[in-house]
This record gives structure tokens, sequence and C-alpha cells, in this order.
């Protein structure tokens, strides 16, 4: 809600000249969630400090909100909106200060052009990955960066807002620029949907610093809401921009949080369900995108292949996501029946999406099915398929619902061919994950590859299968492969 | 003549006299092979025991077989011409309408039968094609007709089809239809001349067929009359001439299964084999008075209290005294003391008895021998009685079902080969384990009917109830025991077996069977679930999609999730300054409906329910729980409270040792509880909420607001007029203190279950008796006494206020309110004293001013804020509770009477579906 900038240089009250407000002036400007106001709290020769304060309106924000996500939770209501420098305040300073933001000026052109030394005080950004990612961004541009965590008022811990101070010598333009990026990036939400013209918006703003920034992929996933055509195409022409051949990662989320396409209603935010869901995953991503990368990839391929070993022709994907790995089953013309099933209606829109599934042919469509449903109820539906895959997952079912969902699968589907994949716990330590660490926030064990085999030969045993464990993933000598896969098969 | 009720699902056995098929004694390989007759299903009982109605009655048209079937139409009748005749048809059955264009049948059917009834084939030309006339549309209109039959068959209609069906392949086609839903088909013939039908037809400007169509018709017809008695109809009643079919009336019989009127109470016994010794002692411990012949052997039996025996058949072989058994049972029967299903080995033995070809193995011997012994006519009187056993009776209005082998639901009631069959043998699979028995399928756990099952057959060392069936036979002449089910007691009873009479060929049946399974469709799509409190209520597919992704994912196994809290209400807005919610509009809105209303301390915590068992026998006795915490403690969604079980099990034992120190388990006379509970603090479950959805609010703004104070204070001073601003931000400055005041009083650290408290506030169900409808002075008496009796200090009592409405009393419980609002406490429930049942709301919630700041933000206090929430609608907020309510007592109902988990979850699953629904959750 606050943001100030303040300047030293001789005779500082040019500040006001070049943000083209008069110290002597307090100003209004109308926001679509309420007012932004100018005002200088000094304003001297020898230093002058421009505010803009954004008076956020909680009733415009919730109802704004509320129509917008059909969220029902209370998140609308009582949020830090009001008091923390998030998206609302990086676009009221994209606006109040558009001119300033060009670096342009006609009567005072050498002063726009020129560095000068500023500072700029945020007291609550909000800030996903702490204050050491402030340093991260801001410590790159020439920033001299003093970033330290709001506490959180009644518990021993650190808030997720940080209190900023960034000193250096730099111009007006830039610095406005660079703030009108990096807020809504640090805060990792936006208060109004992401679409393509988020692409313009950052390659003009980023323009001349971020090709060069070394986190620019987390800058531009971040800023185009995890969205990853738009990512492609951001990077693509920052790299032109560049003029390089700079290798361009497409950034991979490992797991994904499903919700990850709709973060761009946040701050009302998802389901409680998938709340609890915070994706570790994105650490590994932002950690690890090159050795993820390829596993996913991996993993299908070696499913795939499992499944066509075993000669089924139809296969019930259970637990089928967003749909990657039906896209691979449904292009092979081999899989004449293929079905998705998920307990999420969420990932089954996110699938229909992906799939393209309206705009198939009738006789194509027919070929594939989504039905939602759980592996933890017995389900008529999921019989009569030649296979079944249950890919990564196990390891998001309670323990104590494993025997239910071996009786749904193993003892009441019955598919001649079961290919089980989940995480091998003991390749953790090569994610650079310590102790019982887990891959996932939503994973509710990990298996060493001792316990995969026991479950498995145990289940197989049960249910009148037999079991082949096999690995995916680039072997480590000790720790084995990432993942671990059991095709189960019967006569 | 008597209506047919609509919903009957009652049905005739039929009436042939001989056995109707050949039986396959060569695959009789194993315990009996299941038969498969043409007509197959029940025969008559050929004893004093079974049919109420005679067969063959005086004026009734003539049976399949009957010689007059070969007579000329004129000579049909028993009567001559001028007899009335009667066709007398099962109460749920398929009557096909059999005669020329022309001969009535329209009339017929209306003048008999609802137009409802009456599935006619031009009708359904008419529906396909826009012309009862068109024949192009022929094949699609019986289709749809097929259909419809099939449609109500199914759900247990009388059907009658009004079609000329001269040809056998139309007649073929609709006896079909009727087999696959186990329902019996009679034939009424329309027989007249054909000049009649012509002269009718001739009339008719829409039937320009010609003269030559009906001509084939009365061939065919005349071609059919002789082979119509062949083609599976039950009967075929002719009516010969327009007097007689114009004089003709119907008759309706009841089914042979079909003893609703028998109320009970029930004594139903186990598969006997023989064993008549250990009948005798079984009765005698039931409280029966044998009788007995001059040589002492028992011929009868009755009882006291007027209980009826009912025995789930398989009376005979393997055991010592095999003719014992029968001639006590047979009094019985005869008395009027006793009923008898027929088991397969009955079915088998009288075959035997008849000279048939059997494979003389499991205990046939035996019988045979011991039948040897007796003389000519007690053996005739044997295989009589036995050869008219019915294979299943539906009792007590029809809530109880008994069959040998068990029935699923969708065979009650009705009669075929299959039904026959299946209640003989099971749902077998047609293939032999590895002892050389015949694998059967479970057919128990997909039950999901509201009758009660009662069945033997598949000898287990326990018997066990799953999904509202229950098997009795304990394998007592294998060494086990006879069992006894007391009705309505649902009370076991048993006597151990003298000896092992019979090796097993393998051990007795001792696997767990799995009554946990559920079913995706127990649960999925629109739902109507009926409650006593609100009738029926709706569960729309998109919430039971969501409730399914949480019941999956995150919440407790299922035999652990019996209850889940429903949501609570508000109070209407309180126009009083400063106030969203006051007590007064509390008193207001029960006034009408309670003199008396109860003001319970709000704790703010999480809302927990706590399954308590005595101990962890109980535990995996009543409630399945063979791992993991005996018990369970659940949020509000059903998930776990703690992520460590060793948490779990010592709040449990915890609360358990209070029950025993204060004698609530025997008081209650339970071993266990459900507990409505709220446990503190709020930050025990909800730290991670608390941190990112308050706390940092609080951070923001105690971080922001200063920052923005200080900066327009600078400006001030300098003569800037930021004077508005500059209040406004220290305004909101100070309600950000109060709110992050607010919700840290909630908060406070623990470790394991040190800081820990829960405060039980109702005793939702306990054995046998669903209490969530008792006063609530008894519950916080009970309460009261499990706080006292825990010594760990864990447990806390819910401090509460009695109010007289329209007294004095109602202002000293708002002072009282305000007192624990100012000590930091969230408010109060205000809740209506009643006994018994009410659709009132069971509570309204009064939250205090500064606890609202949590859910309203921290501005809402600032009149403009104010005066819109006034304006908030709680309307379907308050539906939304007393639905999941009424849902909620239901499953309480279905969890104290120990009703198959399937059921309940339907309940539970329900509330949760409805938690999903939007409403304003700030309510």
């Amino acid at each position: 809600m606050l943001l100030t900038i303040s300047t030293t240089a001789r005779p500082a009250t040019d500040l006001g000249w070049l943000l083209r407000k008069h110290p002597e002036n307090v100003q209004r400007f109308d926001q679509s969630f309420g007012s932004a106001w100018v005002f200088y709290p000094e304003a001297t020769e020898e230093r002058c400090t421009a505010a803009l304060m954004l008076e956020v309106d909680p009733v415009r924000l919730a109802r704004a909100f509320g129509r917008g996500s059909g969220d029902a939770s209370l998140k609308q209501y009582v949020n830090d909106r009001p008091y923390a420098a998030s998206s609302l305040l990086a676009v009221a300073l994209g606006k109040v200060f558009s001119t300033v933001r060009t670096g342009q000026s006609e009567s005072r052109p050498e002063l726009a052009a020129a560095p000068m030394p500023l500072e700029i005080a945020l007291p609550a950004v909000p800030c996903k990955g702490g204050a050491g990612l402030v340093e991260e961004l801001f410590a790159p541009l020439g920033w001299e960066v003093e970033a330290e965590a709001v506490p959180l008022p009644g518990f021993d811990a650190d808030s997720r807002h940080v209190r900023v101070r960034l000193r250096g010598e730099l111009r007006l333009a830039d610095a406005l620029s660079q703030l009108y990026v990096l807020l809504p990036v640090l805060d990792d939400a936006k208060h109004y949907w992401v679409d393509i013209g988020e692409v313009d918006k950052l390659v003009r703003a980023g323009g001349d610093w971020l090709a060069a920034h070394p986190r620019r992929d987390l800058i531009t996933r971040r800023y185009l809401a995890h969205r990853k055509s738009l990512e492609r195409a951001a990077l693509t022409r920052l790299a032109e921009a560049e003029g390089s051949e700079a290798a361009i990662e497409t950034p991979i989320e490992e797991d994904a949080p499903l919700m990850a396409a709709g973060q761009g209603a946040a701050p009302a935010g998802a389901a409680p369900a998938t709340d609890e869901a915070a994706p570790h995953a994105d650490a590994v991503a932002d950690a690890e995108p090159h050795r993820t990368a390829p596993l996913h990839r991996k993993r299908i391929a070696t499913v795939l292949e499992a499944l066509r070993e075993a000669g089924a022709t139809s296969v019930v994907d259970l637990g089928c996501g967003s749909g990657k790995l039906l896209a691979q089953l449904f292009k092979d013309r081999r899989f004449t029946r293929v079905t998705g099933v998920d307990v999420a209606a969420r990932a089954l829109d996110l699938a229909e999406r992906a799939l393209r599934l309206d705009r198939m042919p009738e006789r194509t469509s027919q070929r594939l099915e989504l039905l939602q449903g759980s592996v933890v109820y017995r389900d008529k539906r999921f019989a009569g398929y030649d296979a079944a895959v249950l890919m990564e997952v196990v390891e998001h079912l309670d323990p104590g619902r494993l025997p239910a969902m071996e009786r749904v699968v193993f003892g009441e589907a019955r598919p001649r061919t079961v290919v089980v994949t989940t995480p091998n716990a003991e390749y953790n330590a090569r994610y650079g994950l310590e102790g019982r660490q887990m891959r996932h926030a939503d994973h509710r064990f990990e298996w060493d590859r001792a316990r995969f085999a026991a479950w498995a030969t145990a289940t197989a045993e049960r249910h009148g299968y037999r079991v082949r464990i096999a690995g995916v993933g680039d072997a480590d000598a000790e720790a084995g492969t990432p993942t671990q896969m059991g095709v189960f098969d019967r006569d | 003549m008597t209506e047919p009720s609509n919903d009957s699902t009652s049905q005739n056995d039929p009436t042939p006299s001989n056995d109707p098929t050949p039986h396959d004694d060569a695959a009789s390989g194993h315990d009996g092979t299941p038969l498969n007759p043409a007509l197959g299903d029940d025969r008559a009982p050929s004893n004093g025991a079974a049919p109420q109605h005679d067969p063959v009655p005086l004026g009734d048209t003539a049976p399949v077989g009957d010689p007059a079937d070969e007579r000329e139409p004129l000579d049909d009748a028993a009567g001559g011409p001028a007899a009335q005749v009667t066709c007398s048809v099962p109460e749920l059955s398929l009557i096909v309408l059999v005669g020329v264009s022309g001969s009535g049948k329209s009339t017929f059917a209306k003048r008999h039968f609802k137009p409802t009834q009456v599935i006619s084939s031009d009708f359904c030309r008419g529906l396909v094609a826009d012309d009862e006339t068109d024949q192009t549309a022929t094949t699609e209109a019986f289709e749809l007709l097929h259909h419809i039959v099939g449609v109500r068959l199914r759900r247990g209609l009388l059907t009658v089809v009004d079609a000329t069906n001269v040809q056998p392949k139309a007649r073929a086609s609709l006896v079909k239809v009727a087999k696959e839903h186990h329902v019996l088909a009679d034939a009424i013939v329309l027989d007249v001349p054909p000049t009649v039908a012509a002269e009718r037809n001739r009339a008719r400007p829409d039937r320009d067929f010609g003269e030559a169509v009906i001509r084939r018709h009365h061939r065919d017809l005349k071609r059919s009359l002789k082979s119509l008695s062949k083609e599976g109809f039950r009967r075929v009643h002719r009516l010969s001439g327009v007097e007689q079919i114009e004089t003709a009336r119907i008759a309706y019989e009841k089914a042979w299964n079909d003893k609703t009127e028998e109320t009970g109470p029930f004594d139903l016994i186990g598969d006997v084999h023989g064993c008549r010794a250990e009948l005798e002692s079984l009765l005698t411990e039931l409280g029966w008075t044998l009788e007995r012949d001059d040589a002492g052997r028992p011929v009868g039996a009755s009882h006291p209290e007027g209980r009826k025996a009912v025995f789930v058949g398989d009376l005979v072989d393997r055991g010592p005294d095999t003719p014992g058994v029968l001639r006590l049972v047979t009094g019985m029967v005869r008395a009027g003391n006793a009923l008898c299903v027929c088991g397969n080995h009955e079915q088998k033995l009288v075959r035997a008895l008849n000279g048939r070809k059997v494979k003389v193995a499991h205990g046939l011997a035996e019988s045979l021998e011991q039948l040897g012994n007796e003389d000519e006519a007690f053996r005739e009187d044997a295989k009589s009685f036995m050869d008219g056993l019915v294979s299943h009776y539906r009792l007590d209005g029809g809530d109880l079902v008994v069959a040998h082998a068990g029935l699923k639901e969708e065979y009650h009631g009705r009669a075929s080969g299959k039904v026959r069959s299946f209640a003989l043998y099971g749902d077998t699979t047609g293939e032999s384990d590895e002892y050389g028995l015949p694998v059967r399928l479970p057919w128990a756990e997909d039950y999901r009917g509201r009758a009660m099952v009662v069945y033997g057959h598949t000898p287990t060392a326990e018997p066990e109830w799953v999904n509202n069936t229950i098997c009795l036979d304990t394998g007592c002449c294998f060494g086990g025991r006879l069992t006894a089910l007391r009705y309505p007691e649902r009370e076991l009873v048993a006597v151990d077996a003298l000896q092992e009479w019979y090796e097993p060929v393998r051990p007795l049946h001792t696997t767990v069977r799995d009554a946990t399974m559920l079913d995706f469709e127990d649960v999925a799509g629109d739902r109507y679930l009926t409650t006593d409190l609100v009738g029926t209520v709706k569960v729309r597919a998109e919430n039971a999609a969501a409730a399914l992704e949480v019941m999956s994912r995150f919440a407790e196994d299922p035999r652990r999730v019996l209850y889940l809290p429903p949501t609570m209400a508000p109070v209407d807005a309180s126009s009083l300054d400063g106030y969203l919610e006051h007590p007064a509009q509390a008193f207001d809105q029960y006034r009408k409906h309670a003199e008396r209303v109860v003001c319970q301390e709000k704790h703010m915590g999480s809302r927990a329910v706590a399954l308590v068992c005595r101990d962890p026998e109980v535990a995996r006795r009543r409630f399945g729980l063979g791992t993991g915490p005996a018990g369970a403690v659940l949020t509000r969604t059903g998930r776990a409270f703690f992520e460590e079980e060793a948490l779990t099990e010592e709040l449990l034992a915890r609360i358990a040792l209070a029950a025993e120190g204060a004698g609530l388990w025997d008081r209650l006379a339970t071993d266990w509880m459900l507990l409505d509970c709220e446990l503190l603090p709020w930050s025990a479950k909800a730290r991670e909420l608390v941190e990112d959805q308050f706390a940092s609010v609080a951070a923001a703004g105690l971080s922001a607001l200063p920052a923005a104070a200080s900066a327009l204070e600078a400006a001030a001073a300098r003569g800037l007029d930021v004077a508005d601003l500059a209040a406004r931000t220290t305004s909101r400055l100070a309600n950000v203190e109060a709110f992050a005041e607010a919700y840290q009083r909630y908060c406070w650290p623990t470790s394991g279950l040190e800081g820990v408290r829960l405060a039980p506030f109702q005793i939702l169900a306990t054995e046998g008796a669903n209490r969530a409808d008792h006063r609530h002075d008894w519950h916080l008496d009970a309460i009261d006494a499990l706080v006292g009796a825990d010594a760990t200090g864990t447990l806390t009592a819910t401090r509460r206020r009695f109010v007289t409405l329209g007294t004095d009393e109602e202002a000293e419980a708002a002072d009282w309110w305000r007192g624990l609002c100012a000590a930091g406490g969230e408010g109060m429930v205000v809740k209506p004293v009643l006994e018994g049942r009410t659709k009132l709301q069971p509570g309204l919630k009064v939250r205090g001013r500064e606890y609202l700041r949590i859910v309203y933000g921290a501005d809402y206090t600032d009149p403009q804020h104010l005066e819109r929430l006034r304006q908030r609608r709680p309307t379907h907020k308050r539906s939304q509770a007393l639905r999941e309510y009424a849902l909620g007592v239901e499953a309480l109902d279905l969890v104290a009477k120990g009703a198959p988990l399937w059921r309940i979850h339907q309940y539970v699953f329900a509330i949760l579906a409805l938690e999903s629904e939007p409403v304003d959750p700030r309510l």
C-alpha cells in the first residue's frame, strides 16, 4: 500500500520534476480497487521523498474477486491486499507514473536519462521465497538490498512479507519498471487474469534489463502466472531482444499443482483441498529444471512401453491429472480405448482442454473418455480394460486407504495388466531434499525401493498377479532411479 | 375385483406339479448344482404348509397343461357359454393379451386395468411415428414397447400388453422380457368369431386393412392355441366368444413367497443338517416348549410368547438324525408355528427319493440310510413336505427376506429359475475352488437393499452382519454351533454342536468379509436422501463430485467417519450501534417455538468429532477397526485431527478413562460413544491457516500502516492537507491492532497433547441410541461428569445459562455474553430446550464484536461497512445448516443401530457435499 522513493541528488526536488508530481500538492488518482495518493513527506534541496499510497476499498476488491472466481473462501474478505505491496500497487505505479517509465522527458531529457541516487522503501512486500529472493532479484540490477522478514504477530515465525529498502544509482525510469515487474513476481500472484497482453508488457518493461537477468526464467514464469505458452513466447522474444541464441529452457513443473492455470484469480485462492498441496514441487522445479524435465517424459515413455509389451489395447489411466499420459496413449492408434479417471473434477477440465476433446471429430473422440472417479470407491466403470495405470498416484493416498485402492483396482477392476509408478525416496537426496522431506507437499509417503517391492509383492500375491519391478530415469549407483515402476500381470 | 397395488413386488409361484426340468446330475460334482428350470420357480407346495389359494379354483380358466387347452372354444369354460370366467393372475405379472384385430383387446384392457398399466402397440406406433397405423414404424414401435414393459417390470409394476400377439415370435419376445425381470407372464386369449372381428373393423375408419389380414390373424391364432401352453406362460386364460369376454373378471393372486403379513417376532434358525439334539437344545434355549410323541420324539414346538420359527433350509443330510429333524420341523410348520424355506440339500434329497439319478455325496448317503429305517408313510410325508418348500419368503411387510443362500434385492418377491437357483445355491461363478466346492460371488458385499436378508448355506465360524444381511450357518454338523437370530431384536443365540458329526471338506469360512467396500454408485451423481426431520434432501452432482475428492484424498478411512457436524447459522443481524450480532435476535428467533433456551459458551478452536471406544476390542468388533487408533478424532471435513496416530490414541485413551471414572459406560449402557467437541487452541490444527490467512494480514498491516501514518505525519508537518487520509490511516491501524489481538487469543503453543484442550458439548450416539435429540441439560450434565472425572486436565467444561424467554434472564444472558466476549471468547450458541426432534434450527451462533473482525475484516466495525453488512442474507446458510443437521441425525440413527457402512456413508458423504455449496463463508 505504500512505496516511497527518495533521492539525495542535488537539487533533490528534481524528483518532483521527474515524477511530474509537484512536491507541494497532494494528488489522488482513481483506481479500480480504490484510490492512489501521491504526496511528499519531505522535499528539501538535500533530500526529497515521494510517497505513493494505495487506499484499497476492500468491498470493491471482494466483489471483483468473488465474481471472478466463484470461490467461497474467507480469503476474498480477509487478505493482505489493502496493506501489501502487491500487483495492485504495481498497477497503480504503472498508471500514475506511466510517462516516467518511458524515460523520456521533453524539457529535461538529460535528467531523465541519467542515473541518480535513489532509495526505495516498501514496508510490506509479499514475497514467496523470502528476503533472499528480494536480494536475488534486485542485486543484479545494481541495487543495494536491505530486506528483512516481517514477523508474524503472535507466532515465533516470519510472515511472507518483507520490509524492503533498496539503494542505488539508477535511472528513475528503470527503477520504476523494475518495481512494476518484480513486485508481482515476488508475490507470485496477480489480481487480474493473465493473457497474451502480459507478454508485451513484460517485454516492454523488462527489455533493457530482464534478458540478461540471472533469474530471468523465474521472473518470466511468475510474471506470466505459470502459463507455459506465454512463457515460451516471452522467453523467445527476450532472447531475440538480446540478440543471442541463449538456450531457452522450457520450465517443467514436476507434478505441477493443478491450479496453476487458475492462479490469475489469486488472491481469492483455491479450494481448501489444494491449499494444502502447497507445492514443494515449485521449489524443486526452481532448483532443478534440468533434472526433472526429462524425467516426466521418460516416465510416460516407460509406462507406454510397458503397456505395449503387455499387448494392451484398452487402457484406463487412474489419476490421469491434466492428461499428459492420455495424450500419448491417444496418439498411438494401437490403443483403441483410452479412459482417463481423476478424482478432481478440475483436473478433468484441464485434461479436456489440453486434449481438445471438444474439437475432435466424433469418430476420433470415441476412443477417449474422461471420468470422475476415485480409486478408493469400487467402480464398475473401471472394469473391462486390458490395462490400468496408476502413474504417480499411490503416494497421494493416505497409507490407510491403500488396501481399499488395492481391492478396487486389483480385486474388482482386475485388468490383465496394472502399471504403478511412484517416487523412489532414496533418490530424494539427489534433489537436495533433506531427511524425510518429500518431493511434493501432497505426497503422503515416498517409498524406498525395499518398501515398494514389499508392497508390490504382497499386493500381487493377494490378488493373483505377478509383478516385475523396474526403474525409470537415470540410475544412480547408490540411490537407484528417481522413479520406480511395478508392472503387474495375471493370466 | 381387487386392484393390485402399484408398487407390489409380489409374484406368484406357478402351478406346475411336476418337476419342470430334467436335472443335470452329471454336473453335480460339488455341493449341489444350480438347476436351471425352463419355467423354473418354486413349485406348488403339496403339504398343508404352503399355498393359500387353490391352484385351480372353481370357475377359473384352464391352467397350462390342462387338457381343456385342446378343447374347442365353445367348450372352454366349465360352466358353459353363459358362465362367468375369472382370470386369476399374479399381483405382479406380465399379462399378454392375444387376439385378432377387432377381438376387443383394448376395450377389455380398459375395462379391467388402469390406463398406465396397459401398453398398446398402436400407442407406441403413434409415439414413434405420429400415426398409430403407420406400419413402417412397427419395428421401432415394438422396441419401444419392450423397453417400457421392461422398465415397468423392473420397477415391480403389473403390465398388460395390448397387441395382437397372434404370432409365436411376438409372444416369445414378451415372455423373454418377463423372464429377464423374473416376473411371470400370463396370456389372456380373446377368441371371437372372424365375422365379429371383421364387422368391428369395418366400423372403424382407421382399420381398413381388409379381410385378408383378419383371416391371416385367425389362422395364426388357431395355430397358436395349440402351442401357447408350451411357450413359457404360467397360465393361458382363454375367453371364447363375445359374451364370455364381456363378463370375464380378473382376480389377483398373492405370490407364495409373499408372507409380508407375518410380522413376527421370529426366531430364525440356521442350517440344522440333521442335528436334532442340538436343534432341541437351541429351541429350549430360545424358550420354546417341545411336544413329543409317545416314543418321546419331538413332533412339534410352540413358543409361549407366540414367536414363530423360520428355518433357513438345509434341515437334512450329514447329521445323525435327519428324520428326527424333519419330524419336528414338519410338525412346527404344519401347526403354523414355523416357516421353512427350501435348501439345496432338500432339493437334492427329494430328487433322490423320487428315484432320480443323483450323485450321493455331501451327506446325502446318511439321509438316505436314516430315512430307509423309517416307514414308507413317513418317507412319503417327508418328501412331500420338502417338495413343497418355497425358495424364499418376504416377511414383516417386506422388511425381512429369508432364503437359504441369500437373495439380492432385485430378486426379492420375484419368481424365475434364476431366482430359485440364487436362493438355493447363491451367486455361483460355475467354477470350483481348491476343495471342489463352488466358488460363490460375494453378493452380500454388493447388497444395498432395505430388507434384512437372513440366510445360511455357507458355513462360517462367526455370523457377521454384512450390509444388513447375515448368514446363520455356523457349521453345527461340522462340530461348530447351531445359531439362531432373534428378530426384530437382532440378537444371536447359539448352542455348541455335541460333536463333529461330519468331516468338513474345507475349514469353516473365517475370512472377514468386506463390508467396508464402498461403491462409486453409493455416492455419485444427483442424490435424494430421506431424512426424518426435513424429508428429502437433494445432493447435487457437482457437490457430490467435490465431496468425492475430499473423501478420497483427505478424509480418514470411512469406517472412522461416521458423522460430520453440520454448519451453524448465525442470528439475524442486530441493529444495535456497533454490533452486527447480538443475543436479542437469537431470543427473538426462538420465542415462538420454545419457552426456554440454553446459551452455551462457544469455544474458539476447531470442531472435532471423537469416536471413543471403551477398549480396542470394541473398536475392532463394533467398527472393524483392526489397525490404527481404537476410534477417531476428526475435523469437520473428516480428516484425522492429528497427523500422529499416537496423539489420537492418547487423547482417546484420556476420554475413555474419564468415561470410566464418571461411570458413563454403564450409565449409558454402551461401550463406545460419539462426541461432538471443540478442540482448542485454534492454532493446534489450523496453525498454517491462521498464519497464512490471518497473522500474515496482521503482519502486513502492522508493518505498512505505521509507515504510512508516519509518512502522512511528515507530509502534514510540511503543511500538506492530508488530514482525512491520515485520520483514516490511523483508524485502520487501530483496527488491525484489534484484529491481531483477536486471533492471537485463540492461539497458544502446543506440543503433542500438551496445551491441547478438548471441550465436548454433546454426546451424539451410543450403542443402540441416537442421543442427538436429548435435551441439552442431559448432555451438559453427562459431560460435566466426564470432564470432572478427567484427571489430565485435557477436558474442558462448557459454561452455559438457561434462559426462560420473555423474562429478565434474557438481559442477564446478554450481559453474560458480553462478559464472555470481553474475556476473549468467541461468543455463544443459543439452542432451544425442547424434547425430541424438531425442525427448528438446532442452534444459532451469536459471535462477539471483536471476534467478528477475523471473519469480516479488521475494518468491519466502520459504520459504513457495518450498515452494509447488516443486509446480509442468512437464508441459504440456515437452510444448509438445517439440511446438514437432518442428514447428521439420520447418520447417527444408522450408526446407533449398526446399519451397514455404505448407508451411514451416504449420509456422511452428503453432509460433506452440502458443505461445498457456495455460501457466504462469513456467516
